[in-house]
């Protein structure tokens, strides 16, 4: 067990190290850093000992191990944009970026799971029918268009829920939340209802084809046969061994949430990573650009660490596995 | 010839899908509109000349607009018929063109990598990996981004296009990747190519000659799929305001505009577009799905 646990931390450590070349490339490479920092009557002489004084002459190693060095210890520079501190800017984005993923991939396991069940327990009902139906339908309209859509009934025709920002807010020892106000999930819910609605199919799409995979096996043939109660049967006996694969999907869900809260964000206007991400690609920010790659990274390899964990402790199979 | 094609299956089954029917009509209605909207529009919306501001925000015919704006008008006086062709045409172009790269780059390096084996093949499968974990919007935003830093602002204004439909392109590639690199294994080990690599035959000519007709099958499937995701990942950058800029309106920069409109009553400046699209895309998934059906039997 814990080789194993060491052996991800390696692993991942090697992932972040890739992704810190991978930034430190863009800020290097794509557009000079001095001629960003410098207007127009900066004599080259000038320009020259900046590019001196900031250490680009360095070797490109010595400049890559005091880049990785500088974010290690919390300095992720400055942006070109706005002056300020990346590390600030970055920081005070992420829970609302968190809240409404969270959120959203709540929404797709508790709606996802109990739909992928009773549409692989009753293929040919009429009520599996039109769920398939509205997720085949879901899957082909665009994120930006749903939001669009839950924007034009229930902000504009019904007026029932606010359509951008966060609502109200409450500071917690440095991280604004919007949970805990009544405004603040008003304004949550639209969002999350984009963001999970496409996570949703796929996670009902997924536990549906398990679900019918392990109906169809010897074991749950025999359970029958022994006269177990359906509703041990389906959820004790069926439903704990699909889970394997939906754990797996929702750790790479994980992915998707964040990609598609750029599209949400937007639509939204909500104060996130994604809205951020956009900006500083619209403004070459490269640095906020490249920190942001390293963020996401860092969540990704956060999350696909607990999705291995989660495994050993959902499949005894793996623990034997581990200790012979 | 004619009977033969008739009678063969993919049409049998075709004629026996009302849904595949359907979508095929509503594909080839767009499409066909995209392609003769210069004939079809009455103006040009790249052309400010041939619109004028006195008859903006008009709205639809039957809601008692101007009969000469079927669809109405948007605030600059653009007749949003004309907007959704001209649109729709841009929007193709870029889909199709990006699908193109894609297969070509995807299929190219699936095949090579399937053939050789070996360390180039494990080359390009990792790259496929690290591209498949990043979805492919935040590819297609880095590519795009990067692009702005490497060029000069007037330079990259002028090729807007071509680097949207190259952003589009390398976020898609992956799929064809490995699914011609799949199929390869299956058809390497059989006769036909044995043979053919026996007789000495230049591995490109028994790649392009012999493998490939007989893996088209799938990729196709994965082409009709592409196109519609093309299509959509450039309305959704276009509508985030990185993809087409306001005066050369793709379906999805129409769809930005519109948005503007949502809080006031002009819906037909948001919608039009917004249906446009999804019937667009919604066509071409759902052929996808009935191509998949047709190349694999078991699922009949």
């Amino acid at each position: 067990m814990a080789f194993f646990v060491l052996k991800r931390l390696v692993q991942s450590v090697f992932v972040m190290i890739a992704v810190a070349f991978l930034a430190f490339s863009l800020f290097r490479f794509v557009g000079d850093p001095v001629s960003q920092m410098t207007g127009v009557e900066t004599s080259e002489q000038d320009r020259e000992r900046l590019r001196e004084d900031l250490g680009l002459n360095d070797a490109f190693v010595v400049q890559f191990l005091r880049f990785t060095g500088d974010m290690l210890q919390g300095d992720f520079g400055y942006s070109y944009r706005t002056r300020q501190p990346v590390a600030e800017m970055i920081g005070s984005r992420i829970p609302a970026t968190l809240e409404l993923g969270t959120v959203a991939l709540l929404i797709s396991l508790v709606v996802g799971v109990p739909a992928g069940v009773y549409t692989a327990l009753r293929p040919r009902g009429f009520v599996s029918q039109t769920i398939l139906m509205t997720t085949l339908v879901g899957v082909s309209i665009p994120t930006f268009v749903i939001g669009i859509m839950l924007i034009f009934l229930f902000g504009v025709q019904l007026g029932w829920l606010p359509t951008f920002g966060r609502g109200g807010t409450v500071e917690i020892g440095g991280w604004t939340s919007s949970l805990f106000t009544v405004e603040g999930w008003r304004a949550l819910i639209l969002p999350a209802l984009t963001l999970g609605v496409y996570q949703l199919t796929l996670t009902m799409r997924l536990v549906r084809a398990e679900m019918m995979e392990v109906m169809r096996s010897d074991y749950i043939r025999f359970a029958t046969a022994r006269g177990i109660p359906y509703r041990s049967l389906y959820f004790r006996h069926a439903l704990s061994n699909t889970m394997v694969p939906v754990i797996t999907i929702i750790g790479l869900q994980f992915g998707g949430v964040i990609a598609f809260s750029i599209v949400t964000e937007s639509v939204f206007q909500w104060p996130g990573l994604g809205l951020l991400f956009l900006d500083s690609i619209r403004f070459v920010d490269i640095p906020v650009m490249g920190v942001y790659l390293v963020v996401i990274a860092f969540f990704f390899v956060l999350v696909n660490m607990a999705v291995d964990l989660l495994y050993v402790a959902i499949d005894p199979r793996l623990r034997v596995r581990e200790a012979a | 010839m004619l009977t033969r094609l008739i009678q063969s299956e993919p049409v049998y089954l075709f004629l026996r899908s009302p849904a595949a029917i359907l979508a095929a009509f509503v594909a080839i209605l767009v499409i066909g509109g995209a392609v003769l909207a210069p004939l079809l529009a009455q103006s040009d919306p790249y052309d400010l000349s041939s619109f004028s501001l006195m008859d903006g925000l008009q709205p639809p015919v039957w809601q008692g607009g101007d009969p000469r704006f079927l669809l109405g008008t948007d605030d600059q006086g653009r007749d949003m018929v004309s907007a959704i062709l001209y649109g729709a045409r841009l929007s193709l172009m870029i889909g199709l063109m990006s699908m193109v790269i894609a297969s070509v780059l995807g299929v190219g390096l699936g095949l090579a990598a399937g053939y050789f084996g070996g360390r180039f093949d494990a080359i390009v499968m990792r790259i496929a990996d690290v591209q498949l974990a990043l979805p492919a919007i935040l590819t297609a935003l880095l590519i795009d981004g990067i692009s702005r830093g490497v060029l000069p602002p007037e330079v990259h204004q002028d090729l807007r296009v071509a680097v949207l439909t190259l952003a589009i392109a390398l976020s898609l590639w992956v799929n064809f990747a490995r699914t011609a690199r799949a199929s390869v294994f299956v058809e390497r080990n059989k006769d036909y190519v044995q043979a053919a690599m026996i007789m000495g035959q230049h591995p490109l000519r028994v790649m392009l000659r012999h493998i490939l007709p007989n893996i088209m099958g799938p990729l196709l499937v994965i082409m009709t799929v592409d196109l519609a995701s093309a299509i959509l990942l450039e309305a959704t950058l276009s509508f985030l305001g990185i993809g087409l800029p306001a005066d050369s309106p793709s379906l999805g920069t129409l769809i930005r505009i519109g948005m503007q409109f949502l809080l006031s009553g002009e819906w037909w400046i948001l919608w039009v577009p917004t249906l446009f699209l999804v019937a667009l895309v919604v066509s071409i998934n759902v052929l996808g799905d009935f191509l998949r059906d047709v190349f694999n039997p078991r699922l009949r």
